[in-house]
């Protein structure tokens, strides 16, 4: 019990998320008389959401870095229209569209990493400025109208399902198999970092505990496969999403990458001393985040079918609030990808639970708000109290 | 003789912080118009107590009684301990850079009639308190275009505008040199003849013999006694503070200097902003393997340039001159080149440059070389906990994990974190700029043995300090800087104080 109490103090922050995320699922499910949980439900709050969590690991990192990005929403929407350009009127071959995008995104990244990194420019005011030109040049290019439909391949990128190799036919065997997959993985990987531990000598939390670590991650992620498989199986998205989250979380926490990262947000003037180069860090994050960006546009344009001048709208508020939602500090130096992605999961179950209800946009909005506002102030009051 | 009225009173305070027990059973007697001073190792709590005192840590957050005047006191917050006339100059200096010295002492206590401030009269009176504490600036200069030195005057001023009646002084002098540490005590003298008291923290044990009436000292959280101003020397001090004494201040060494490795040309460099302004004139010197090199001058002299602009050009702009290591001319043109180069630069203020605070120790420790931690750029966790803890115990980090967060750590402790990072990358030439500021005397001898052993496995170190007499008793060879400009080479034999202190006035030709 002890050692319990111990656990959750020392990861806080990332557990009280955590119980936000489970009490507020639990909130709508019964509110909405079980909709929520509903095997359907979850696959569209997994498509309805992907392009702002994609967005917010972005973003987290150009939070940590002390800085802010309010153009990933006009951005998203200039690569959207790219996209439609080439795939619908210029009828290129949606993968080598896909890849001019992406890198179309990088070079976006950099023209704004420039500014901010090397002539020193405050973010706020480079991705003010982008989130305007981004939009006008995204009116320019759809010349204010939509463009659709995309071509049946590239809306398999939002829209479709993992093929089920073993021919599954109420329930998707294939997705079956890769939960148990990828438990056994993350088993193995828990397994092999305590192991590590005892091995420098290090303390470690009691066995029975560990085991109880083990046995919930195994049932976590099997039911919520298993869910899965009884509609449709596992988007193509979350396949994605998932390759993502887990990458962002290994650089940013076990490389030299991660750590000049967190270095410059935390004290810029003694990274760069320390031999980090600190210009390129910035520089280098602003890029992913364009690229970032880029898959997001591509991700909603598929979503939808079509290319529109309003895509995108607002985007840059709601990945900013993941992202403060999952415990960044706004002075930069701190926050996690993983905090950033439960945090638009947050925002994202109420959004989705809030529809099922009936509640209006407006109301939505505002009560979204009143979370962003709860959820820091819950942290800061938290941090003084220790 | 007439019994002295003691104006302060701390009756058995005990403040923990998480893991941490700062303060245990504290006592402190203090009497009306005396200059109070406070001792101890890094880390044994003085700041703590003071901040107990003033409010910082509010009541209820600590244990014991402050009985001030014969007064119990409660202080929710500074503001109440200010109302009564106790006021705190913390350790890092709380002045606001881009703001008048006027706006500053009025800063919180603005001079306003309903709101509008009568700018007049906060001139007036801001000229009549500069006046005070001898200080001739106008009322008007910016806080960022004067020294640390006057800027520690200008704190006084703003508590003297206060009403103050016990003036506590957190290691006032550790970042001034001799003159402007002279100024400062001499005023505090005189105040304290027109009656003020004061308690002051310092690790600078003449200052303390020179000027203090009574000395408290602390270990380890807890207070173990109090000398009167017969008995107040610097070995009896120590004594106290460690527990044992100090025979030595300066650890024995046998110097075994081979041939030079390490060589700096026709060095120049100017100032970032005002081009026109040559920071560093045209510097030649050379470091010998082994050999422990002293660069001597007064604040404002170039020394921290001279060195920033050798490590990778982090100082200046047009910067010309050669480096050669090992006969080979290098071209440090960024941090990680020098890095590699096997050169590390140790900076002399650990806050704004050395440390990340919100992280932990481990995590600033191993910042400089990641790389020895990683395999393929993946860091190892393990290997840098265990390099943290080899670092803590030999350092002697007072913490009670390598896990802390650094901003938590006191002074001393912080810059031996800063310290250990250094050490870890390896270097041949280790640049340290004033490596003992803000350190007590244990820790003091602790990092000069460090120097040494460096020293005897043949790299070379050059050191940038203000205290004369750590300079003449550690340094094989000094440099003398003045005015951008090398005035002088002294020998070991030769140093003194004298000689020194002629070649950092006078500048060349
Ligand atoms: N906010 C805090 N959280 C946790 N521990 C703290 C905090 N502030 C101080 N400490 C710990 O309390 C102890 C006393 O610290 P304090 O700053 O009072 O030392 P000090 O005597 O002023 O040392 P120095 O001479 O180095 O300034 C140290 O061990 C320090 O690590
Ligand atoms: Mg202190």
């Amino acid at each position: 019990m002890n050692s319990i109490t111990t656990l959750l103090k020392k990861n806080l922050k990332q557990s009280s998320m955590v119980i936000a995320l489970v009490l507020i699922t639990l909130l709508f499910q019964v509110l909405t008389d079980g909709t929520l949980l509903k095997p359907l439900n979850i696959t569209n709050l997994i498509l309805q959401n992907s392009y702002i969590l994609i967005l917010a690991v972005g973003m987290v990192l150009v939070i940590i870095t002390g800085h802010i990005d309010l153009s990933v929403g006009s951005v998203a929407a200039f690569i959207g229209a790219i996209s439609a350009i080439l795939m619908i009127n210029m009828q290129m071959n949606p993968v080598l569209a896909v890849i001019i995008c992406l890198a179309a995104g990088a070079l976006i990244g950099a023209w704004q990493g420039f500014w901010v990194a090397y002539v020193g420019i405050p973010a706020f005011i480079v991705t003010l400025a982008g989130m305007l030109l981004f939009r006008g040049l995204t009116l320019v290019v759809l010349q204010g109208q939509s463009i659709a439909p995309y071509p049946e391949s590239f809306q398999k990128l939002s829209n479709g399902f993992l093929p089920d190799l073993f021919g599954g036919t109420d329930i998707h065997i294939f997705s079956i198999v890769i939960g148990v997959a990828v438990s056994l993985i993350l088993i193995g990987l828990e397994i092999n970092g305590r192991n590590n531990q005892l091995r420098y000598n290090f303390e470690v939390g009691s066995k029975g505990l560990f085991y109880a670590k083990l046995v919930a991650i195994f049932a976590v992620v099997n039911t919520f496969t298993y869910v899965l498989a009884t509609y449709r199986g596992l988007p193509n998205i979350l396949v994605i999403l998932f390759v993502i989250i887990v990458a962002y979380t290994f650089v940013m926490k076990k490389t030299i990458i991660g750590r000049h990262v967190y270095a410059v947000g935390g004290n810029l003037k003694a990274a760069s001393l320390s031999g980090v180069q600190t210009k390129k860090v910035t520089f280098g994050v602003f890029v992913n985040m364009g690229v970032l960006a880029a898959l997001s546009g591509l991700i909603f344009a598929a979503r939808l079918n079509a290319a529109t001048p309003r895509a995108g709208n607002l985007f840059e508020l709601d990945a900013i609030a993941a992202v403060f939602i999952g415990g960044a500090s706004a002075y930069g130096g701190v926050g996690t990808v993983v905090g950033a992605v439960i945090g638009g999961l947050v925002m994202g179950v109420m959004n989705n639970g809030m529809s099922i209800l009936g509640l209006g946009i407006d109301w939505q909005q505002a009560i979204k708000g009143l979370v962003l506002l709860a959820a820091v102030a819950f942290d800061i009051i938290n941090k003084k109290k220790s | 003789m007439k019994s002295e009225s003691i104006i302060l009173e701390m009756k058995s305070i005990t403040k923990e912080f998480p893991g941490v027990k700062a303060l245990d059973n504290v006592n402190l007697k203090v009497v009306e118009a005396e200059i109070h001073a406070i001792c101890g190792e890094n880390g044994a709590g003085k700041s703590t107590l003071m901040k107990v005192l003033s409010g910082v840590y509010p009541y209820g957050t600590y244990e014991g009684d402050i009985l001030f005047k014969e007064q119990l006191c409660e202080f929710k917050d500074i503001k109440q301990s200010e109302d009564l006339g106790i006021v705190i100059i913390h350790q890092e200096l709380a002045l606001i850079p881009e703001l008048s010295i006027a706006e500053n002492i009025f800063l919180g206590n603005e001079q306003a009639k309903k709101g509008v401030i009568n700018w007049n009269e906060t001139v007036s009176k801001a000229r009549d308190l500069l006046n005070k504490v001898g200080l001739q600036e106008s009322p008007n200069t910016l806080i960022k275009d004067i020294g640390v030195g006057k800027q520690q005057l200008v704190e006084i001023a703003k508590a003297l505008s206060k009403n103050v009646k016990l003036l506590i002084l957190d290691e006032p002098t550790a970042a001034l040199n001799e003159n402007d540490s002279e100024n400062l005590l001499n005023l505090l003298m005189e105040l304290r003849s027109q009656g003020m008291t004061s308690i002051i923290i310092s690790h600078k044990l003449n200052e303390i013999k020179k000027v203090a009436n009574s000395v408290t000292i602390i270990r380890d959280g807890q207070s173990i006694e109090t000398i009167d101003t017969a008995d107040i020397t610097e070995d009896r001090i120590i004594n106290g503070m460690v527990g044992r004494s100090l025979t030595n201040r300066y650890p024995e060494r046998q110097p075994n200097i081979g041939e030079t490795f390490f060589e700096v040309k026709n060095w120049s460099t100017f100032h970032p902003v005002q081009n026109e302004r040559q920071i560093v004139k045209d510097v030649n010197l050379h470091i010998k393997k082994g050999e422990i090199v002293g660069i001597a001058g007064l604040m404002g002299s170039g020394r921290t340039e001279l060195a920033m602009s050798i490590f990778g050009k982090s100082y200046g702009k047009k910067t010309t001159g050669e480096v050669y290591k090992d006969g080979k001319p290098l071209n440090l043109t960024n941090v990680t080149k020098a890095i590699n180069e096997g050169i590390a630069y140790v900076s002399e203020d650990r806050k704004e440059y050395g440390l990340i605070l919100m992280n932990d120790i481990k995590e600033n420790i191993s910042l400089a070389s990641l790389n020895k931690i990683a395999n393929n750029h993946v860091i190892n966790d393990n290997k840098e906990y265990v390099v943290a803890e080899e670092y803590r115990t030999k350092m002697n980090i007072k913490t009670p994990s390598v896990t802390q967060k650094v901003g938590n750590l006191s002074g001393g402790n912080q810059q031996k974190v800063v310290l250990s990072k250094w050490m870890f990358s390896e270097p041949d030439l280790l640049i340290l700029d004033e490596p003992t500021r803000g350190i007590d005397v244990g820790a003091k001898f602790e990092i000069y043995t460090i120097m040494n052993e460096l020293a005897s496995q043949g790299k070379g170190i050059l050191v940038i300090s203000s205290e004369l007499p750590e300079i003449i008793g550690m340094c094989d060879r000094v440099y003398v800087m003045s005015e951008g400009e090398i005035t002088g080479e002294v020998k070991k034999a030769d140093a003194t104080q004298e000689v020194l202190m002629k070649y950092m006035t006078n500048s060349r030709g």
